[in-house]
């Protein structure tokens, strides 16, 4: 709790089978700051999040929140310590059972015994935060996309975390939505001094609110820095993903064999 | 608000559902005329019980006052030792005769108790001492004809 | 050929392998679930809400069901009995055969694809949408929040609900037999009565639907679980859930009706 760094992570290394998704990763996040976690679909990202979050453990090296080792702890130790982090999924992951006041009064009513009156108190400010206070009576279901991802925002903050992970917060939004969760995150992380990690892929929209990228390309951290010094960058993977290049050192085709000798067999064939 | 529905409903499926059940035991079942719990236990022997199985009734006067718990094989006297349950309301003299009746002619095998004229009352545990095996219905219609013919033959001499 | 062979012999010691594996973790699940149901029970307004949903939801089908099976067994009871001049036993017949046989197997059968499918379907999509995930996330353990109040609500919900297709069942017999064909109502009951005895039949019939109970809402349960993240999981899924139930009630019924009803007439 006394270091300024939330989350440090040290020569982590993850795989799944034979396949290695992480290659020694080193990451710190200092509190207060959102960071950004880029790199193409499938490098691992989430990965990293879960690896964050103690949901899977690591092969070798660490990863410390608030200055203990996560995958290191007991099952009610992981609890304790995930009540101080939380989590905004892909699409929102709210209960479809539950409606929207109920949502986001869940950890209220699973992990505190605050009074009811309290808690409808609460539950409508953090509504009223992501402009959804008139909407607490509907269910999921009534939901557009970005409503959704709002709520489940308003859900996350529930308990004042010290940190928040966002997996794709981005993804499947219209341009008005993609820059009301930008503004929301960077705005809540300041007013509550708590620490933002968002893994994404979209550039612009995130480059604009954080404050410290990390691109990750095949395993390993390929380049990192402020906004601006990405945006100059002249490494060629940070420009190929920043200015959203076909081509370069991602290639465009998956590894396969020569292309002509793949065609001339499909010939003989017919 | 809509919680306190819910929790009707789900109150009046619990009651619905307790008192299906009660209708099984009372309407359909025969708790309400016979119950396990107050029984006593009498044996008898029987030399032939015929088709007689456990849970047959046990009747007196055509009343069912008891059912037939179990049935074993007693290998030195070569006879049936029958152990029945009888509702606690019920005595029998110590004389009661024990036999084993068919309802119909072709109906289930039941004990028939016929009350004696002792003082004593049996008690749970005690043995019936006079019994009367099964009609086997083959050996019966056996006898008749023999009877017949014998009956025949002294009538041609 | 002897390559098929031999892959096909293969292909089913996978599959055996497979469903071994799937059991083992099946039990370790169960284990899992009873341990942490103590948390759940405590907070038994969850399971009255699942209760609401597989119970009271179910209860439709269920009555309704009850009432046309009982009677159909009326009808065709009377058929064949009235040959024999013994109509009067039509009333032992239907309910003999709701209270041993019919009502815990036929309401089981009915309650895993209504109640059963649904379970499966929910768990898994809540899954495939990583509502799981996140409640994880939240400290909030999804068994005892999500799975363990389901499993009680059915196996709570399951007794009730055979002992009202059998009831509703005697009382269509009742309809058929003695308010349309005319049967004599006193001789209906009473030979039911006499038949049916309180011990060996109905406590044994709902032991029976207390165990089906159990082996529906685990095996949903479990399936919605264990189901992949997809669509097509959940589905698969779900159709799972119906066939390996209707299967274990069918061969829970058997042992079980050994074990009640050897060497009774």
């Amino acid at each position: 709790m006394k270091s300024e760094n939330l989350v440090e992570i040290n020569d982590l290394n993850f795989s799944y089978g034979n396949r290695a998704i992480l290659k020694g990763i080193n990451m710190t996040m200092h509190r207060g700051k959102v960071i950004a976690i880029m790199g193409g679909s499938g490098c691992g990202k989430t990965t990293l999040l879960r690896l964050i979050g103690g949901a899977v453990t690591p092969s070798s090296g660490y990863v410390k929140v608030a200055g203990q080792v996560v995958h290191d702890l007991t099952r009610d130790e992981l609890f304790q310590i995930r009540r101080k982090m939380s989590m905004l999924f892909q699409f929102g992951a709210l209960f479809t059972d539950l409606s929207v006041f109920d949502n986001v009064a869940f950890q209220m009513r699973e992990h505190t015994d605050l009074p009811e009156a309290v808690i409808r108190d609460l539950v409508l400010m953090k509504l009223h935060a992501v402009g959804l206070r008139g909407a607490h009576k509907l269910m999921p279901a009534e939901l557009s996309g970005g409503m959704a991802r709002r709520v489940a925002l308003a859900r996350s903050v529930a308990l004042d975390p010290l940190l928040i992970m966002y997996d794709e917060p981005f993804t499947g939004l219209d341009p008005i939505s993609l820059s009301v969760i930008g503004n929301l995150i960077r705005r809540l992380t300041d007013a509550l001094g708590m620490t933002s990690i968002i893994v994404t892929h979209d550039v612009q929209e995130s480059l604009k609110i954080v404050d410290y990228v990390y691109f990750i390309s095949e395993g390993v951290i390929a380049a990192h820095g402020t906004p601006t010094e990405v945006r100059g960058s002249i490494a060629p993977f940070v420009h190929q993903f920043v200015h959203g290049e076909e081509d370069g050192p991602v290639p465009f085709h998956y590894p396969a064999s020569s292309y002509a000798s793949d065609l001339r067999m499909r010939g003989e064939i017919a | 608000m809509q919680r306190t529905t819910m929790d009707l409903w789900v109150g009046l499926f619990v009651v619905a559902g307790i008192g299906a059940l009660l209708v099984l035991a009372l309407k359909v079942g025969n708790m309400g005329t016979y119950s396990a719990a107050q029984s006593y236990t009498l044996m008898g022997s029987f030399e032939n019980i015929g088709g007689l199985k456990p849970r047959a009734p046990v009747k007196s006067a055509g009343v069912v006052v008891g059912r037939v718990l179990d049935i074993q094989f007693n290998p030195e006297t070569f006879d049936a030792v029958v152990t029945m349950s009888i509702d606690t309301r019920y005595q029998f003299p110590k004389d009661t005769f024990a036999s084993i009746l068919t309802s119909g002619l072709l109906g289930e095998q039941y004990i028939g108790l016929a009350a004696g004229g002792d003082e004593v009352m049996l008690k749970g545990g005690d043995k019936i001492m006079k019994t009367n095996s099964a009609i086997v219905l083959e050996e019966m219609i056996g006898r008749f004809l023999f009877n017949k013919a014998s009956e025949s033959k002294d009538g041609n001499n | 050929m002897p390559r098929r062979i031999v892959l096909g012999i293969q292909g089913v010691g996978h599959r055996v392998i497979e469903s071994v594996w799937r059991l083992g973790r099946a039990s370790r699940f169960f284990m899992l679930m009873l341990m942490k149901s103590g948390t759940s029970m405590r907070r038994f307004r969850l399971i009255i809400r699942e209760i609401y949903f597989t119970g009271v939801l179910s209860l439709i089908i269920i009555v309704v069901s009850g009432l046309f099976v009982g009677m159909v067994l009326g009808l065709q009871g009377y058929e064949t009995l009235q040959k024999y001049g013994s109509e009067s036993a039509v009333g032992t017949l239907v309910a003999l055969s709701l209270v041993r046989e019919l009502g815990p197997v036929v309401a089981a059968l009915l309650f895993a694809s209504r109640a059963g499918s649904a379970i499966t379907a929910e768990i898994g999509l809540m899954k495939a949408t990583e509502q799981l995930a996140a409640m994880e996330m939240m400290a909030v353990d999804p068994i005892a929040r999500v799975v363990a109040p389901r499993f009680w609500a059915g196996v709570i919900s399951m007794p009730f609900l055979a002992a009202m297709f059998s009831s509703v069942g005697v009382f269509g017999g009742y309809l058929v037999t003695v308010v349309l064909i005319g049967v004599d109502e006193g001789s209906f009951w009473s030979q039911m009565q006499s038949a049916v005895d309180f011990r060996y039949d109905i406590v044994n019939g709902v032991i029976k639907t207390c165990v089906f109970g159990v082996a529906v809402t685990a095996i949903a349960v479990f399936e919605g679980y264990d189901a992949p993240p997809t669509a097509a999981g959940v589905s698969g899924a779900t159709t799972r859930t119906v066939v390996t139930s209707s299967l274990a009630i069918l061969g829970l019924d058997f042992v079980l009706t050994a074990f009640m009803f050897r060497g009774m007439s």
